[in-house]
Order: structure tokens, then C-alpha cells, then sequence
């Protein structure tokens, strides 16, 4: 293992699967530490990317590398230090969860075998180490695969959608659990859709998109990329929309759950104040927040989307789209 | 040690990378996993039925076959020891081979479809080290089932009609003591062509990814074979026909010992079997994991 050579990095990453593009020259930089969110709607090439960097499949064309080993070059080598686990973790049923950790400390050797109890006791399975992983729920079985990516003494974790199928005690347990793993100076590649979850432990962000990166970096830079934004309840937000899109310098005018969200500069919000005065809308609350990683995601997903070719290479709509916010590295 | 090493400096060690498990290991697991699954019971439980139930069907019958075309069918009730080798006669051409399969098809396929592929290959071990394991845990499993299958039929034959000299293919007369090592030899001499259908196996089940197609495709190369060797004109193949392999141990029950067709048994079977296991070998190496 390379002490200097980031966690991860990637360089043009590309996979096809005859016609699919599943992912389209990702480039990924996970720095020591980071807890960095891979986030991107289904289907939009996490999981292959995921794959790629385990070494479970072969990119068509560029690289990924852990540690500065290539996982296709390097084998087995390439995943010292690294652990984690694609889609479900999944086991031997027909084992019991000790027997389970058994087999894969074994195959890692190094002394794996000796903290059997102390991840079992981790992710708080230790009296259900004899039975059988057949009976086990989602939520123990997806606990037991970071038992088992424990078991590795892991440098680097990577980790998709961990806390899908868990009811919302276990979402919670295991973003303590993630958190605390990052805590202990693991560095975290967190696969996920679920964007509280990233919004909440996560440093660094990717956003992918139909196999392509549409950001990369802090997701604090990514806030604040994101503009000023306002929240607006009134006693008529149908009618307020429709003023509020006739005024100069309100853009992304969008009804949220908790109101009207719009983005504008301070000069342009009091003159659609007024605007709604004289539309007899009576403003109840106006205040100003920061753009919430969902209002991002989908700002960037939905922009990426717009920026694809179409088949037909027809043009798109009149609007131009904006180019897709990317960290200077 | 002495005074003066134990004082001397000791020079400190760089940090060790950490061992990588040996090839032993994981095969050591995939026999546990073999061992721990009902399935793998079927198969063996079978081996040990039949030769029970040929027994004991002619310990009730009484007396042997009319007009048996097998000297060792008429031989049976002179010695317990024509057992084993008549039930290897009968067992060959299908039933051993379909047992040899059932692991090997499976082994590879079914840990795909559950997705454990993926469990298993991201931890430190090579993908080479674990398709290694995997043919060999298979090939064991069919040598399991061969011996198995012999020592019951050797043990209820003798049980049944006593530890006495037998007739080899030969005609001549050998000692019970003789007799039982040649038993043995002649059920390690059929292991040749039955690993190597369990090689097919292993290939059909890295390349399908689907058990029950790699187990039906292992058993429906025997049995394209044994068609071939039915069809007038094709006699020229009949030497290289696996299916004629499953009968090469017959050379070491003549006088003397006729190793021509053993000799020639292990190198047909090899050009089957190497191609076979080498070409899982490199998919298994190359494949993309995207299952599970």
C-alpha cells in the first residue's frame, strides 16, 4: 500500500455494457479522511463505478486506482487496506454469522480471525453470532457486511447505499456507525441517494449523473456555488409564483414543501416584496437559506440531463444550460 | 542463544506485508462450505444407496443373473469382493459422472447467483487462488463419491458373501488381499476421466453462471459421447471418446496388468480436461462480478 497515493482516484473511468454507457470517464478524488458522498440517482453508475474500484468488473477504458494499486492489475493486493461491499452485502445462509466472518477472516488472513468478537460486538451482533445468516433481516445482514468489512482493518471503506432497507431506527444506527468509523480516521466512499444522509456525514461529495460527474468537491463549495436562496409563505403561493416569475432577478422560482424557494440577490427580493403588495399577496414568512443538497442535486442531475445530446442530435430547448459546477483541483 | 547475541543489537524489522492467505486455506473453506450444505449430501447419499440396494437385492433374489456378460456378475456370490467392481461397472458411464457434476457445476454458478462471488472476491485472496479451490473442492467431492460408492459395495459384498479370492477379466484366480488393493486401484484409475468431466463441469459453470445449465451441459457432453460411440462408422473416434476412458480401469484387472489403455486413458482424458479447466481458469480471471 502506497502511504502518499490518495484512497481513490479515478482517470476517464468508462464502462460499457454493449449499448449502455453505464458510466462515461469519471474522474474521482478521494483524499485520506474524507468522507465523501457518491451520490446520483439510480441507474446513474455508482454501483458500476463501485465495482470498477473493487476489481469485480473490468473498465472498457481508463483507471481506477486504491492506494495507487489498480484493482484489475494488482489483484488481491490492490485491496489491502480497503473494504466494503456493492448493492447488499451477502453471505452463506446456510452458515451462521460467526461461521460467516470465519471463511472471510480467513481469506484475509492477517490475524482477521482474532477481532471476530470485538466487530461483532461493533455493529452489535454478538447474540446472533450463532445463527444462522439465512434467518437474519436486511438490516443485520447489511450490519454483518460492516462487521466483515471490519474484519479487514480497513484503511479505506467503500460503502453502497448502506442504510437502504433499514427502517429509520437502523438508518439512524448506521450513519452513527459511519460516523464513528470516520471518527476513528477511516476514510469513507459513501454510495448513496439518500441525500440527508450524505448532507449529514459526508465532507466531499461527487454527484454523478447518467455515468458522468456533474460535481465534484466540498459540499460545503457546493453550498455556496448553489447562491443565496429564499423561502417564501404567503397567504396565495400559486399567485406568488406567478409574480415572482415575472420579476427581474428571481430565478429558479420552484414550490417546495415548506413554501416557495427562489434564488435572487438581496436588491431583487424587495422589489418582489412590493410586487406581491400590489398582487394582494400577503407575505406570512420571507427568509433567506442556503440551498439544501436536494435543491443541488436536482439542480445539477436535472442540468446534466439537459446537456445531453439527444439521440437524434436534434437541439434542445432554447434555454441554455448552465455549465456543470466543478471543484478546481 | 549466547550472551553476547542476546546483546547484540537487533536490527529492526521493516513492517511486514501482511501474509496472503495460501491457496490451502481457501480450499480448506470450500470443502466447509461443501460439508455444510444439504445438497452435498444428495449425491453422496445416492453413492452409498445404490450399492446397498444391489446387495441386498440379490442377497434376496438368491442366486446370480442368467447369461451375465460380466464375469464378475456371475462371480458375485463367490466373493464379496466382485461387488465393488461389477457396481463400478454399472455406475461408469452415468451415474458417477452425474455426481462428479453435481458439485462442479454448481461450484462456481452458485455462489453468483447468491452473490457471494462478490463477498469472496474482495477480500485477499487472488481470483486464480479461489477458481483453484473451487475446481479442486469439486474434484475432491467426485473422488469422495467414487470411493465412497466402492468402499460401501466392498464392505456390504463381503458382508454379505465373504472375503474370498477372485476371477480376474483374465480368467486367472487372485488373492482376496489382491483383489481388494486392485479395487482400490481400479476405482482411482476411474477418477482420470471423472475429474475430468468435473473439469467441464467447473468450465460450464464459470461460463453459464447457471447450475443446473452447467450440470445439464457436463451430463450432456457424457452423453453426446456415448451417442457417438453408438453411431456405425464413427469407430475410428471410439480411442478418444471420454465415454471409452470410463472403462480404462478394466486394463488392471487382467494377468498381467494391462496399463496400455490406463496410459492411454490419462492422456485423452488431459486434452479434454487441461483446455477445459485452463479456459475457466482465464474467464474466471477476466470476468465482471455484476451479479448479487
Amino acid at each position: 500500500m502506497d502511504e502518499e497515493a490518495p484512497p481513490v482516484k479515478a482517470r476517464g473511468l468508462v464502462k460499457r455494457y454493449k449499448e449502455v454507457l453505464a458510466v462515461d470517464h469519471i474522474d474521482l478524488n478521494v483524499r485520506a479522511g474524507d468522507v465523501y458522498g457518491f451520490l446520483g440517482p439510480n441507474g446513474a453508475g455508482k454501483t458500476t463505478t463501485l465495482r470498477m474500484a473493487l476489481g469485480l468488473i473490468v473498465p472498457t477504458a481508463g483507471t481506477i486506482e486504491l492506494f495507487g494499486h489498480d484493482p484489475i492489475r494488482d489483484g488481491a493486493r490492490a485491496l489491502q487496506g480497503v473494504a466494503g461491499f456493492v448493492e447488499a452485502p451477502r453471505f452463506y445462509p446456510y452458515l451462521s454469522a460467526r461461521k460467516n466472518l470465519e471463511l472471510l477472516a480467513a481469506l484475509d488472513g492477517d490475524g482477521a480471525g482474532s477481532r471476530i468478537d470485538e466487530v461483532l460486538e461493533t455493529v452489535e451482533l454478538t447474540p446472533r453470532a450463532p445463527h444462522r445468516v439465512g434467518g437474519f433481516s436486511h438490516g443485520m445482514r447489511q450490519r454483518l457486511g460492516i462487521a466483515a468489512a471490519l474484519l479487514r482493518r480497513p484503511r479505506l471503506l467503500l460503502l453502497d447505499e448502506p442504510a437502504t432497507g433499514l427502517d429509520p431506527g437502523g438508518m439512524r444506527d448506521m450513519r452513527l456507525l459511519i460516523r464513528r468509523l470516520a471518527d476513528d480516521g477511516i476514510t469513507v466512499l459513501l454510495s448513496s441517494h439518500q441525500l440527508p444522509e450524505v448532507q449529514e456525514l459526508c465532507d466531499r461529495v461527487a454527484i454523478v449523473d447518467s455515468g458522468r460527474v456533474v460535481y465534484e468537491g466540498a459540499l460545503a463549495d457546493l453550498r455556496r456555488q448553489g447562491g443565496a436562496g429564499y423561502r417564501l409563505r404567503s397567504t396565495d403561493d400559486a399567485r406568488a409564483i406567478e409574480v415572482a416569475r415575472t420579476q427581474e432577478g428571481i430565478e429558479h422560482v420552484l414550490m417546495g414543501e415548506h413554501g416557495v424557494g427562489f434564488q435572487a440577490d438581496e436588491s431583487h427580493v424587495g422589489a418582489l416584496s412590493l410586487a406581491l403588495g400590489r398582487a394582494e399577496v400577503g407575505i406570512l414568512a420571507l427568509a433567506p437559506e442556503l440551498a439544501t443538497l436536494e435543491d443541488l442535486f436536482f439542480r445539477l442531475t436535472e442540468e446534466a440531463g439537459g446537456e445531453s445530446p439527444s439521440p437524434s442530435g436534434a437541439e434542445q430547448g432554447s434555454q441554455a444550460p448552465s455549465p456543470p459546477l466543478v471543484e478546481a483541483q | 542463544m549466547s550472551s553476547v547475541s542476546a546483546a547484540a543489537p537487533v536490527p529492526r524489522a521493516l513492517p511486514a506485508a501482511p501474509r496472503r492467505p495460501a491457496t490451502r486455506t481457501v480450499y480448506r473453506w470450500e470443502l466447509r462450505k461443501l460439508v455444510s450444505q444439504k445438497r452435498t449430501y444428495m449425491g453422496l447419499g445416492l453413492a452409498v444407496l445404490l450399492p446397498l440396494i444391489f446387495v441386498i437385492s440379490q442377497l434376496v433374489r438368491g442366486h446370480p443373473p442368467h447369461g451375465a456378460d460380466s464375469i464378475f456378475a456371475s462371480e458375485i456370490f463367490q466373493s464379496g469382493l466382485a461387488t465393488p467392481v461389477l457396481m463400478l461397472t454399472f455406475l461408469a458411464p452415468f451415474f458417477l459422472p452425474l455426481i462428479g457434476v453435481l458439485v462442479a457445476g454448481d461450484v462456481v454458478a452458485a455462489e453468483d447467483g447468491n452473490g457471494t462471488l462478490k463477498t469472496i472476491l474482495t477480500r485477499s485472496v487472488d481470483r486464480g487462488q479461489v477458481f483453484a479451490a473451487k475446481a479442486a473442492a469439486a474434484m475432491t467431492y467426485g473422488a469422495i463419491a467414487v470411493y465412497l460408492s466402492a468402499g460401501v459395495a466392498t464392505v456390504a459384498g463381503i458382508s454379505a458373501w465373504g472375503f474370498h479370492s477372485v476371477r480376474t477379466l483374465s480368467g486367472t484366480s487372485v488373492s482376496a488381499q489382491k483383489a481388494l488393493l486392485l479395487v482400490f486401484a481400479a476405482n482411482t484409475c476411474f477418477l482420470i476421466p471423472l475429474l475430468t468431466i468435473a473439469c467441464i463441469g467447473v468450465l460450464l459453470s464459470t461460463i453459464t453462471r447457471n447450475s443446473a445449465a452447467a450440470i445439464v451441459g457436463a451430463l450432456g457432453v457424457t452423453l453426446i459421447l456415448a451417442i457417438v460411440q453408438q453411431i456405425p462408422g464413427l469407430e475410428g473416434l471410439h480411442p478418444y471418446l471420454l465415454t471409452t476412458q470410463y472403462f480404462a480401469w478394466q486394463g488392471l484387472l487382467r494377468t498381467p496388468t494391462d496399463w496400455a489403455p490406463i496410459l492411454h486413458s490419462l492422456w485423452v482424458c488431459a486434452l479434454y480436461a487441461v483446455p477445459a479447466l485452463f479456459a475457466g481458469y482465464l474467464v474466471f480471471l477476466r470476468r465482471d462480478v455484476a451479479g448479487g
